[in-house]
């Protein structure tokens, strides 16, 4: 079973205590209503679907239920980090090469 | 560390409470699953800045700490979340009524009969949790008094330790069924 660090609990926790939530760092247009066809068409549901590492929103429902960021690989299914909600993306990833 | 507040007696029930799997236990070598009796409890969340005033009115310090509760006088407070806590009352003293004295921003809401304890003790009683819990229940992981809304098999249910071989279960009345069950199984084989 997976580890996940829930930020707010500040302790790794099993798998079966977390629900995905989809890619992080989606910002909602201030203007939904004027948004083009086009636009809302990308924010609503294009998403990046990487190989590699990919920035994720969970939420430790069975925990705190607190949603969080997850730095995730998907090559590897590793966590490389988690933190809290707001934050903006790391800069450096702990253990990356540059 | 907050004061003894003057605690509101919980009002007697206006009508017939029947509590689920009332009186039900179940004795196997190591370990021991019984319902807990009714107790009162409040769902309660609020921001860092009401935390004093509200811990003086319930008479038991909120704990800030991730994992953990607190316990005076039968009032046990039980951190779930950065700001909600479980708030159970087994002295029969009404924690919601002593809320609702309290002007600073909060929510409480009464959810006495929607969860229902288990009590799970002996020896073998962290393995019993663990049959269906993925936790760390060692002692250096999960200390007594150390408390976390997890699941259980299916269910999501309130994990409290009472003491080194006891643990405090609260699931929704509806699941106790299923988590009676699946305890009695474990304890089965978890003296083995």
């Amino acid at each position: 079973m997976l580890l996940i660090r829930c930020p707010y609990c500040e302790e790794e926790r099993p798998e079966l205590e977390f629900r995905n939530a989809g890619e992080a760092h989606i910002a909602r247009s201030a203007n939904i209503a004027g948004e083009s066809d086009d636009d809302f068409e990308k924010f609503f549901f294009i998403r990046a679907n990487p190989k590699g590492i990919i920035y994720e929103r969970w939420r430790h429902i069975h925990g705190c239920a607190r949603f969080f960021n997850a730095v995730r690989d998907t090559v590897t299914d590793k966590f490389v980090m988690t933190y809290k909600a707001g934050e903006p993306k790391p800069a450096k990833l702990p253990g990356a090469a540059k | 560390m907050a004061k003894a507040a003057a605690k509101t007696k919980a009002a007697a029930p206006s009508v017939e409470r029947r509590p689920a799997l009332a009186g039900r236990t179940l004795s196997a070598p190591g370990v021991k699953v019984e319902m807990l009796p009714p107790a009162e409890r409040i769902s309660l969340r609020a921001p860092g800045a009401s935390l004093a005033v509200l811990s003086k009115a319930l008479g038991v310090t909120l704990p800030a700490k991730p994992k953990s509760s607190a316990t005076r006088d039968g009032r046990t407070a039980l951190w779930l979340g950065p700001d909600e806590w479980l708030v159970i009352d087994e002295a029969g003293n009404d924690p919601l009524a002593d809320c609702a004295k309290v002007t600073a921003l909060h929510s409480a809401v009464g959810i006495s009969h929607r969860n229902v304890g288990i009590s799970v003790s002996g020896p073998a009683a962290a393995a019993t949790v663990n049959s269906g819990c993925p936790q760390d229940l060692s002692l250096d992981a999960f200390p007594v008094g150390a408390a976390s809304r997890t699941i259980l098999g299916k269910s999501e249910i309130v994990l409290l330790r009472t003491a080194q071989d006891t643990f405090r279960v609260e699931c929704w009345r509806s699941f106790s069924d299923y988590v009676f069950t699946l305890l009695s199984e474990a304890a089965g084989d978890a003296a083995n």
